[in-house]
């Protein structure tokens, strides 16, 4: 595929795994997706569902002597998993950034917000201390971080939770990257300093072009911001489509188990949650067969040991929607309807 | 006796003092975490409180349980005074009311087993449970869901999910009749969080618990609570039946907090009207004067900034602190500006509030009474 057609970052069969004591721990296995510029990828999952791993091996942030990478991740035609760690460094910052679910510990306590935003400026552009200092403070005042003048000379413990959020937002954007990764950007934050931030990202991205890989837990989140979502569970990626598809006509029965588990705030459908049986899987030990047939309501309707036994392939049901799991199609569009029904209000 | 509340809390107020770092600690002020809250729990019912981190929900329901000492205020449990009890007279009251803790791996011991931790309150309440301490143990694991076979397992050997079912089965050991729940599922994932929902209305509904559950998750809350507080900055700002503060809340926080989340439904999502909140809580060590809310208040007026709204009943049932409630507005429906269809409540009326809904609804300020979180009649 020639590079004019590729899409803006193209992550091919990524595939993270680290060796450890107990065992080769299967972090990531044989993840795909794209996103061009302006759009909104979500990547959705429970922890331990290999996320965040994903995130940090687009970023080039997973240390090659303890983890083993393979795969494609190409950003805007380079493939950043078969680059050096110098010229990765050189894309991070610039080219793609990263903000992360805790700012406090990801800023440094001794330097002022001033500092650290200008040493980000003159990493990656050659201009002057002065100039830096000027850029990073009008990137402080478009974050709404209010007499940036002055706050640029504060140090990170003087700033409230949602504050330190925004400075991480301005460092991550004051090179203009195409590409940002956030990390559970808003899950230390209360709620209404997370509306806050999430516009804030929004009104950001349109002004920059940015393509924005958002990785969280919070299906309201997902449903507000997101164009694509990427479910996600032990390690692979086990669904994938447009926004309306994952919460109307999802198909792989943990998307649906996730949906019915959520209560909502909009109204009570019953008196009792249907939570997912069980706890999801070691990384150490994943199961043979599908990932999530242990927990799965419905891998009786397979029959035999296909969902114990064999791994499914992703399946493609349309142009953008894809699902990996072993039922036959008739089966899945009628759990599909019977779950999302009742999910948005109809009764069982 | 039946008529009364089993937990009554009248006026509570927790400060707690601020010093500064130097050689004589010198007072700099206090923190007023908790400044003059009252609420009921009935037997059997679950009491929500929400609000943002620093609201003092928290502190609220640890001061019940006497973990932190209050600075005034009563505390009634069972129709007992608790405010005051001396460290040794709080033993036996520890049998009615029991906590469960926000952060399953913190709040157990990990050199005990869990056999050893879960009959812990027999134990320190020298209880013989009949059968004997290891059956009335393996029974509890049993009914938390957890395997009896794992009595002689560390915590670090189980998940969070388990873990919090190993807090929720010593909490219950001893039958209490109230359980304060600090963020019991905010620490779990998504599918994990509804098996701890449904398992603690199960053993509501077999032991006749009360609960008080702090959490800011208010999708979480909806499902397990029958009443509903708002606490901001150490008040409670509003408090009602779960579908009255749910559907039509009249608070300006309550609507704002509401409208802040975003709902697991895109076609909705995208209709719904969204009201941003400016700034950050104020410091609590500073509150701002009249209302505490006036500062961030889209609503606010002159009289906000001087003049402290008290908590009066609206509707049965239904307690308000607002100079300015929003009785125009359904939620989910646009607001035009900040000053339309503003009702003034009467000057420090006490007496006569339930005939202020009643008023309104006769100036045609009401608005239809929807149940729905967004107003749109073409779904279902």
């Amino acid at each position: 595929m020639s590079d004019s057609t590729r899409a803006f970052l193209d992550v091919r069969d990524l595939t993270v795994s680290f060796p450890t004591e107990g065992g080769l721990v299967h972090a990531v296995e044989g993840v795909s997706f794209s996103i061009e510029r302006g759009e909104t990828l979500a990547i959705v999952g429970e922890s331990g569902s290999g996320k965040s791993v994903s995130a940090q091996a687009i970023m080039g942030l997973i240390n090659r002597k303890a983890g083993h990478i393979s795969g494609e991740v190409w950003l805007n035609g380079q493939n950043i998993v078969a680059m050096s760690d110098d010229d990765v460094r050189k894309l991070r910052g610039s080219e793609m950034a990263m903000i992360f679910q805790d700012p406090m510990s990801s800023l440094h306590p001794f330097y002022k917000i001033g500092a650290q935003l200008s040493e980000a400026v003159r990493v990656h552009q050659k201009v002057s201390k002065a100039d830096a200092k000027a850029q990073a403070i009008d990137m402080l005042g478009r974050v709404g971080i209010p007499d940036p003048k002055s706050r640029a000379d504060t140090y990170p413990h003087q700033l409230s939770g949602g504050m330190r959020q925004r400075v991480m937002i301005a460092m991550a954007l004051i090179n203009s990257p195409s590409l940002l990764i956030a990390d559970e950007p808003t899950t230390a934050l209360d709620v209404t300093v997370q509306a806050q931030i999430l516009e804030l990202i929004a009104s950001l991205q349109s002004e920059f072009d940015t393509a924005v890989v958002l990785i969280t837990h919070d299906l309201g989140i997902v449903a507000d911001v997101a164009d694509d979502v990427a479910v996600m569970y032990g390690g692979r990626l086990v669904e994938r489509a447009n926004v309306d598809d994952i919460f109307y006509r999802a198909q792989m029965p943990y998307t649906l188990g996730l949906l019915s588990s959520v209560p909502r705030l909009d109204q009570v459908t019953s008196d009792r949650l249907d939570p997912i049986p069980g706890n999801p899987p070691s990384p150490i030990n994943l199961p043979p067969g599908c990932v999530f047939q242990p927990r799965c309501s419905y891998s009786h309707l397979v029959g035999g040991t296909t969902c114990e036994m064999q791994r499914p392939e992703l399946l493609q049901i349309n142009a953008d929607h894809f699902v990996r799991c072993h039922l036959d199609e008739a089966e899945r569009v009628r759990i599909s309807t019977e779950v999302t029904h009742v999910f948005h209000g109809g009764q069982a | 006796m039946s008529d009364q509340p089993l937990l009554r809390v009248t006026d509570l107020k927790t400060y707690f003092p601020v010093k500064s770092g130097g050689l004589f600690r010198r007072s700099l002020g206090q923190v007023k975490a908790v400044d003059g809250v009252s609420f009921d729990v009935n037997a059997g019912e679950t009491l929500g409180l929400v609000g943002e981190s620093g609201c003092g929900k928290s502190t609220t329901g640890r001061s019940i349980l006497r973990l932190i000492d209050p600075t005034g205020g009563r505390i009634e449990l069972d129709g007992v005074d608790v405010t005051d009890l001396s460290k040794k007279e709080l033993v036996p009251f520890r049998r009615t009311a029991q906590m469960i803790f926000q952060d399953p791996y913190n709040a157990l011991n990990p050199r005990h087993t869990v056999g050893s931790i879960i009959s812990g309150p027999f134990q320190v309440q020298k209880v013989d449970p009949p059968g004997g301490v290891r059956a009335a143990v393996q029974e509890l694991m049993e009914r938390v869901g957890l395997n009896p076979e794992h009595y002689n397992r560390y915590p670090s050997e189980f998940s969070g999910g388990q873990r919090q079912r190993i807090g929720i089965a010593r909490a219950i050991a001893l039958r209490p009749k109230l359980i304060v729940c600090d963020e019991p599922v905010s620490a779990l994932d998504v599918s994990i969080q509804a098996q701890i929902v449904n398992l603690l209305k199960d053993l509501q509904e077999d032991f006749g618990i009360s609960y008080l559950f702090v959490a800011h998750d208010l999708s979480v809350v909806r499902q397990i609570s029958q009443r509903v507080a708002v606490m901001y900055l150490g008040h409670i700002v509003e408090l009602a039946s779960r579908d009255v503060l749910y559907s039509r809340p009249l608070h300006p926080y309550t609507h704002a907090l509401l409208s802040a989340i975003p709902l697991p439904d895109p076609d909705r999502q995208k209709q719904r009207e969204q009201i941003t909140l400016n700034g950050d809580l104020p410091s609590p060590m500073n509150p701002p004067s009249g209302c505490v809310f006036h500062t961030r208040c889209f609503r606010a007026q002159d009289r906000c900034k001087v003049e402290i709204p008290e908590l009066v009943e609206v509707a049965p049932g239904h307690v308000l602190a607002c100079h300015f409630p929003m009785t125009d507005v359904v939620i989910g429906t646009r607001i035009e500006g900040p000053n339309s269809g503003l009702v003034e409540m009467p000057h420090r009326d006490v007496e006569a509030p339930s005939e202020v809904i009643a008023d309104m609804a006769e100036e045609g300020l009401g608005g239809p009474v929807t149940a729905d979180y967004v107003g749109d009649p073409d779904r279902d």
